[in-house]
C-alpha cells in the first residue's frame, strides 16, 4: 500500500447529506422583498386568468442553512485551487482573482444591454480591445465575441463558411475531420447541415496527407483541424494540409482548444487557417465554473469577416466605439453581445500579460508538458514519442495487459493522491489513453509530485493491482453506480404532495 | 458461450429459427464488450427490414451501438421487457435478452450466416 | 503577474531534463514557415495595481443601469441579487472546477445541479430539466431542433412576438438547412391563436413545433392553453418560452399543455452584465428525455451504497454520439445555473412569489402613472405581467436621453431589439413604442418621480 489510507481506515465521510429541499421549515426565510408600496393587483385579472393555483414547492430555508449547505457541497468539489488538474485539452490553469473582481465591477456587471451607446463606451472599448488582442494572437483580423462556448464558436465559424460557399454558388455537402477530433466537431458539422467524413491520422500522429488528398474534392466545404492536435503534436505537414484544402476550394477551420501551446510562436492565420475559435475559459484563464460559462470567440480571415454574426464592437476613428453588423452577416447566434462577464476576465488577463507574457505562457506550458513526458515515459507506454506541445498522451495498455489495471483505475487512484486525473480514453485512436496537460501555472514541485503519484500507481498496479482497481478510497463518495443512474433516471427531487 | 443451434453475423447479432420466424439478439461477446447495458431502443412491430438495416440501438453508460438485422423480413414481435430491464441483455443474451422476432422473407438467407464454430473462429481472428 | 511558478533556475533544469538547450528547441517540429517571427503586438505587462486602475477606468467610462432608476427589460432584468448568491459563487471549489466528469470529486457541483434541475422542473411544470444551455435564444433553438428530431418534420412555427433577437438566432440556425421557420404576426399585442394567422401556417403532418413566448417580448400574456391545443391537433409540439421569476405566480406552462419549456434564466440571481452570462433553461416532458440536449445530473449510489450524483444519459451527448448527438453543446452555463439555485433558495417559495407580485403590481402602477402624464398612449389593451409597451408621442430618443441625464433609464425603444417586420405591429407605430419593465427594486417614490419628470418634458 502506497501511503494512502484505505477506505476502512478513513475518518468521517463527507458524502452527500440532505437536499436543500429537505431542510428548513415553513417559517424559514432568508431574503424577503420589502413591503409592497403600491396597490396590490388582482393577479388573475392582470394576467388574463393564467395564474398558478398552488405555490411552487421551492425550499424555505434560512441564510445560515444556505451557507452551510453550499459550504458542504463545496467541500466535496475539486477545483484548480484544490490541486493540480492536468486535464488534457482543457487547460485548467490558475484563474487570477483580480479578473474575478474586474468582472464584478458595477460598471460592467450593472450594464443593461439596451442602454444608450454613450453610456457603455468603456464596455465597448474593453470588447474591442479584447477582439484586437485575439486577432493579433490568431493572425486573423475578423473577430466575433458572441459565441458562448467553444462548440458554439465552432458552429458560428462553420455557419460563416457555409454562407461564404453559398454566396459563391458552391453546393458543398461534406466537412472533413481527423480521427483525433473532439466530439464537438462532428456534432457541430451535423448541426450545420453537413455530412462528416473522417480522415485518419498518419503514423506520426498528424493528418494523413495521402488520405486527405483522396478525401478532398469539390464537395468538401471545410476541413476542421485541431492544431496542435489532441495527441499534443504540432502537425509537421500543416502548411501542405492547408494548401491542399485551399486548392480544393475548401476552407480550413482550426479548433483552438490547444491554443495555449502556440501563442506568439505560430499563428493559425499564418499557416493557412481561415477560421479559428478560441476558448477563453482555457487559454485566457477564465474559470470553468463547474462546466460554464465559457466564451468561444471566433477569429476569421478578411474573406470570411463579412459573414460574422453581429453586432460587433468597433473602434471609430474619433476615439469612440459603436456596434456594427457585418455586411453579409449570418445573423445572431445568441441574444445580446456574448458572455461579457467572461470577456472582462479575459481582457484583464491579456492586459496583465501582454504580448511577451502570452508567449512565455506557451513556452512554459510546452516545457512543463515535455518535462512530465520525459519523467513518465518509462513507467507508461508513450505511443507517439516526439517532442510534444502543451500536452501529451500516454497509454495504460501495459498496465491493462499485464495486471488488469485499466486507465480508469489509474485515474480513480490519482484522486486518492490528491490530483484531478488527466483526460482519459481520448483521443479515441490511443488505447487506454491518458491525455496530460499540466499548464504553465503548476510549480516544479507540483509537477514532481504528480510524477511521483503516477510512478507509485504504476508500481502499485504491478504489486497490488487490487488497490487501484478499488480506488478511490479517500473521496467524498466512491465509484458510482452509473449503470443504475442511466437505467432508472432520477433527475429531480419530487416534493411530497 | 456460443450455442450451436444459433446462426451469427459479423456484427455480433445472433438468429434463432422458430418456425418461419427468427428471434434476433446480440452475442455473449457483444454484450461483454458493451459492458452494462442501460438502454435498448427497438423498432415497432410491423416494420419491414432488409439484411444490414439498422433496427435499433443499444447503449451502455459510455457507448452507443447500432443493431443490424441479419435477415430480410417483417418484425412480428418486439421484446418490450428490455425497456424496463435492459440488463437482461447482459444476464441472458440468448434467452430473455432477445430483441425482435422477424418473419423471414427468404429462409435461405440463414445459410449465409455463420455457424457457432465459424463465429468463434471470427472472434479469435479479431482478438 | 505572469502566473508562472517555475523559477528561471528550475526552467534550466527542466530543459536539461528534456534534453534541450533552449526553449526554442521545444518548437523544432514547427516548420520554419509556420513560425511567427515577431513579438505579439499586444499591450500589457500591467502590475496588478495598474491593472485594477485600468479596468476601473473602463468600468468608470460606463453609466450602469444598475445604479440608476432603470425601467429597462426586454430580456434582461434588474432584479435584486441577495448577498449570499455571490458569496457562494466565489467559492473556488465551485468556480475553478471543470465539468463534473469525475463524480467522486465533483459531488458539490453535481448535487447543486440536481437541485437546480428540480427547481426548474417545479417552476416550469415539466418532468425534467437539463443542467442549462447558453441563453434563452439558443435554448429556444435547441427546443425547435429537438421537436424536429422527435416529429421527423421540418417546419417550426414561431410567434412573431418572440424576442426579435431570438427570432434572428432561430433563423441563423435554420439557414444551416435542418429546418424551416414560419412566423405568425400578432394582433393587439399578442398572437390571435384562433385566427387564420395561425391556422394558415400550422400544418398537419408538417409542423414540428409551435414556439410561443409568454409573457411575450411586449410583456403581454399569450393564450398558451389555446396554443397547446392548436399545436397538438396538428401533431406538433408546443414550446413555451417563459420568464422563470414570473412563473412563481403565473400558471405553469406544463399545466397549460406545453411539451418543452425554455427561457432566459438571468432574472434568477444573475447580474445583467451587459446581457451575459446568464443561462438558458430547458425542461420537457419525460417521454422526450432521450432527445434532450445538454447535460443531465442523476441521483444514484456509490459502491458502498451511499447516495451520490452523476452526469447521466451521456450517450445523447457529442463526446459519445458525435455527429448523431442531440446537440453539439459541451460547456454550458453551470455557474449561472448555480446562482439561480442559490437565489431560489434565498428568496424561497414565498419570497419568489412576493417578488413576482411586486414586479407585476409596480408595472401596473407605472403604466397608469405614465398614461396619466398624457405623453404616452396604449397601443393595445392586453393582459401583461411586469413589462408593457406604450406609444410615445414625440421623439423617443430625445425623451430617453433627457431622462437618462436625470438618472432614469426610460425603458427600451422597441426598435432597438431588431427588425420588427415579423411582429405584425404597424411599422408606423412600432418605432414609437417603448417597453417598460419594472422590478421589485423600484420604489413607489421612484416611479412617481419618474412619471413627474416625464410629465415635465
Amino acid at each position: 500500500m502506497t501511503g494512502q489510507p484505505r477506505h476502512a481506515e478513513r475518518g468521517v465521510r463527507r458524502g452527500p447529506r440532505e437536499l436543500i429541499f429537505e431542510m428548513g421549515s415553513p417559517e424559514s426565510r432568508c431574503v424577503e422583498p420589502p413591503a409592497l408600496d403600491v396597490p396590490e393587483v388582482d393577479l388573475a385579472e392582470a394576467l388574463g386568468g393564467a395564474v398558478r393555483e398552488e405555490p411552487v414547492a421551492l425550499p424555505r430555508v434560512t441564510e445560515v442553512q444556505i451557507a452551510r449547505h453550499y459550504a458542504h457541497l463545496a467541500s466535496m468539489n475539486f477545483g484548480v485551487d484544490s490541486g493540480s488538474y492536468p486535464l488534457g485539452s482543457c487547460t485548467m490553469k490558475y484563474n487570477p482573482r483580480v479578473n474575478e473582481d474586474a468582472a464584478r465591477l458595477e460598471g460592467f456587471a450593472g450594464l443593461h444591454p439596451y442602454q444608450p451607446l454613450e453610456s457603455v463606451q468603456g464596455a465597448l472599448e474593453m470588447m474591442a480591445g479584447l477582439a484586437e488582442a485575439l486577432a493579433e494572437v490568431s493572425g486573423l483580423p475578423g473577430v466575433t465575441l458572441q459565441p458562448a462556448a467553444g462548440a458554439h464558436g465552432e458552429l458560428t465559424a462553420l455557419m460563416c463558411i457555409r454562407a461564404y460557399h453559398a454566396e459563391r454558388g458552391a453546393v458543398r455537402s461534406r466537412v472533413l475531420i481527423p480521427d483525433t477530433a473532439h466530439g464537438t466537431n462532428p456534432a457541430t458539422v451535423a448541426m450545420c447541415g453537413y455530412d462528416v467524413t473522417t480522415v485518419r491520422s498518419d503514423a506520426a500522429g498528424g493528418v494523413d496527407v495521402v488520405a486527405l488528398r483522396e478525401a478532398l474534392d469539390a464537395d468538401v466545404a471545410a476541413v476542421m483541424l485541431t492544431n496542435p492536435n489532441t495527441l499534443g503534436l504540432f502537425d509537421e505537414n500543416i502548411l501542405e494540409v492547408t494548401r491542399l484544402v485551399h486548392a480544393a476550394g475548401a476552407l480550413a477551420y482550426c479548433d483552438g482548444a490547444n491554443l495555449n501551446a502556440v501563442m506568439g510562436i505560430s499563428r493559425p492565420g499564418g499557416i493557412g487557417f481561415d477560421a479559428l475559435h478560441i476558448n477563453l475559459h482555457k487559454t485566457f484563464s477564465t474559470p470553468h465554473g463547474g462546466g460554464g460559462p465559457g466564451a468561444g470567440p471566433v477569429c476569421v480571415s478578411a474573406e470570411l469577416a463579412p459573414y460574422l454574426p453581429g453586432p460587433i464592437p468597433v473602434r471609430v476613428p474619433d476615439g469612440t466605439f459603436r456596434f456594427e453588423n457585418p455586411a453579409r452577416s449570418i445573423g445572431r447566434v445568441r441574444s445580446f453581445y456574448g458572455n461579457v462577464g467572461v470577456l472582462v476576465r479575459a481582457y484583464a488577463y491579456v492586459r496583465a500579460l501582454g504580448g511577451a507574457g502570452l508567449r512565455e505562457v506557451s513556452e512554459q506550458a510546452v516545457l512543463s508538458a515535455n518535462y512530465l513526458k520525459e519523467r513518465l515515459r518509462t513507467h507508461y507506454d508513450l505511443p507517439y514519442d516526439k517532442t510534444c506541445m502543451h500536452e501529451f498522451v500516454l497509454s495504460g495498455s501495459r498496465q491493462k495487459r499485464e495486471y488488469g489495471v485499466r486507465t480508469l483505475d489509474i485515474a480513480k487512484r490519482l484522486l486518492d493522491f490528491g490530483f484531478h486525473p488527466p483526460t482519459v480514453y481520448f483521443p479515441l485512436i490511443v488505447e487506454e489513453a491518458l491525455m496530460i496537460e499540466p499548464t504553465e501555472t503548476e510549480s516544479l514541485a507540483e509537477l514532481d509530485r504528480f510524477v511521483d503519484a503516477m510512478v507509485a500507481i504504476a508500481e502499485e498496479a504491478a504489486a497490488e493491482p487490487e488497490v487501484p482497481k478499488g480506488a478511490p478510497y479517500t473521496t467524498p463518495v466512491r465509484r458510482l453506480d452509473e449503470a443504475g443512474a442511466a437505467r432508472n433516471p432520477d433527475l429531480r427531487y419530487r416534493p411530497e404532495v | 458461450m456460443y450455442p450451436d443451434d444459433l446462426r451469427y453475423d459479423k456484427a455480433h447479432e445472433w438468429v434463432r429459427l422458430e418456425g418461419d420466424v427468427v428471434a434476433i439478439g446480440i452475442s455473449h461477446f457483444a454484450q461483454n464488450q458493451l459492458g452494462e447495458v442501460v438502454y435498448v431502443d427497438l423498432p415497432s412491430e410491423g416494420e419491414s427490414l432488409s439484411a444490414g438495416d439498422v433496427f435499433g440501438e443499444i447503449e451502455s453508460v459510455k457507448s452507443v451501438s447500432e443493431l443490424y438485422s441479419p435477415v430480410d423480413g417483417e418484425i412480428v414481435e418486439v421484446n418490450d421487457t428490455l425497456a424496463d430491464a435492459p440488463e437482461t441483455v447482459n444476464e441472458d443474451p440468448y434467452g430473455k435478452g432477445w430483441m425482435i422476432k422477424v418473419r423471414l422473407s427468404d429462409p435461405a438467407q440463414l445459410d449465409d450466416l455463420l455457424s457457432a464454430v465459424e463465429y468463434e473462429a471470427l472472434l479469435s481472428e479479431e482478438a | 503577474m505572469r502566473h508562472i511558478s517555475v523559477t528561471c533556475e528550475q526552467r534550466e533544469a527542466m530543459l536539461r531534463a528534456v534534453g534541450c538547450e533552449s526553449v526554442e528547441e521545444l518548437f523544432a517540429d514547427i516548420p520554419r514557415d509556420a513560425r511567427f517571427d515577431r513579438e505579439l503586438a499586444i499591450e500589457g505587462g500591467l502590475a496588478e495595481m495598474e491593472l485594477v486602475a485600468h479596468v476601473r477606468g473602463l468600468a468608470g467610462a460606463n453609466t450602469p443601469a444598475g445604479g440608476m432608476v432603470s425601467f429597462a427589460g426586454a430580456g434582461c432584468y434588474d432584479h435584486y441579487v441577495p448577498a449570499i448568491v455571490d458569496h457562494v459563487l466565489r467559492k473556488p471549489e465551485f468556480f475553478t472546477a471543470y465539468t463534473p466528469y469525475q463524480p467522486e470529486v465533483s459531488q458539490g457541483t453535481l448535487q447543486a445541479m440536481y437541485e437546480y434541475q428540480s427547481m426548474m422542473a417545479l417552476l416550469t411544470g415539466m418532468d425534467v430539466s437539463n443542467a442549462s444551455l447558453y441563453d434563452g435564444a439558443t435554448a429556444l433553438v435547441e427546443a425547435a431542433m429537438m421537436a424536429v428530431r422527435i416529429t421527423r418534420r421540418r417546419q417550426v412555427v414561431c410567434a412573431g412576438t418572440v424576442h426579435p433577437e431570438w427570432q434572428s438566432t432561430l433563423l441563423t440556425y435554420a439557414a444551416a438547412g435542418n429546418f424551416d421557420v414560419a412566423f405568425v404576426p400578432s394582433r393587439g399585442g399578442a398572437v390571435a391563436f384562433d385566427s387564420e394567422d395561425v391556422t394558415s401556417v400550422l400544418r398537419e403532418g408538417a409542423t414540428a413545433a409551435l414556439l410561443v413566448s409568454s409573457p411575450n417580448v411586449l410583456g403581454n400574456v399569450e393564450d398558451v392553453q389555446r396554443a397547446a391545443s392548436l399545436a397538438h391537433e396538428t401533431g406538433a409540439l408546443l414550446v413555451v418560452a417563459a420568464n422563470p421569476l414570473l412563473l412563481a405566480v403565473m400558471a405553469s406552462p406544463g399545466d397549460q399543455g406545453a411539451d418543452i419549456v425554455v427561457g432566459e434564466g438571468q432574472p434568477l440571481g444573475n447580474a445583467m452584465s451587459f446581457g451575459g452570462p446568464g443561462f438558458g433553461f430547458f425542461a420537457c416532458r419525460e417521454e422526450y428525455l432521450r432527445h434532450v440536449p445538454g447535460r443531465l445530473v442523476g441521483r444514484t449510489v456509490d459502491m458502498d451504497g451511499n447516495p451520490a450524483f452523476v452526469l447521466t444519459l451521456s450517450t445523447r451527448e457529442q463526446h459519445i454520439r458525435r455527429e448523431k448527438a442531440t446537440s453539439n453543446i459541451c460547456s454550458n452555463q453551470a455557474l449561472c445555473a448555480l446562482a439561480a439555485a442559490v437565489y431560489l433558495s434565498a428568496v424561497g417559495r414565498d419570497g419568489l412569489a412576493a417578488t413576482a407580485r411586486a414586479c407585476i403590481a409596480k408595472a401596473h402602477y407605472l403604466r397608469e402613472a405614465l398614461l396619466a402624464t398624457g405623453r404616452f398612449r396604449a397601443p393595445w389593451d392586453s393582459a401583461f405581467a411586469h413589462e408593457f409597451g406604450l406609444i410615445y408621442d414625440g421623439d423617443v430618443t430625445a425623451m430617453r436621453d433627457a431622462l437618462f441625464a436625470q438618472g432614469f433609464l426610460a425603458g427600451v425603444p422597441l426598435s432597438m431589439l431588431g427588425p420588427l417586420d415579423r411582429t405584425g405591429i404597424d411599422p408606423g407605430v412600432a418605432d414609437s413604442i417603448v417597453l417598460f419593465a419594472v422590478t421589485e427594486k423600484r420604489s413607489r417614490a421612484e416611479i412617481d418621480e419618474f412619471a413627474a419628470r416625464v410629465a415635465a418634458l
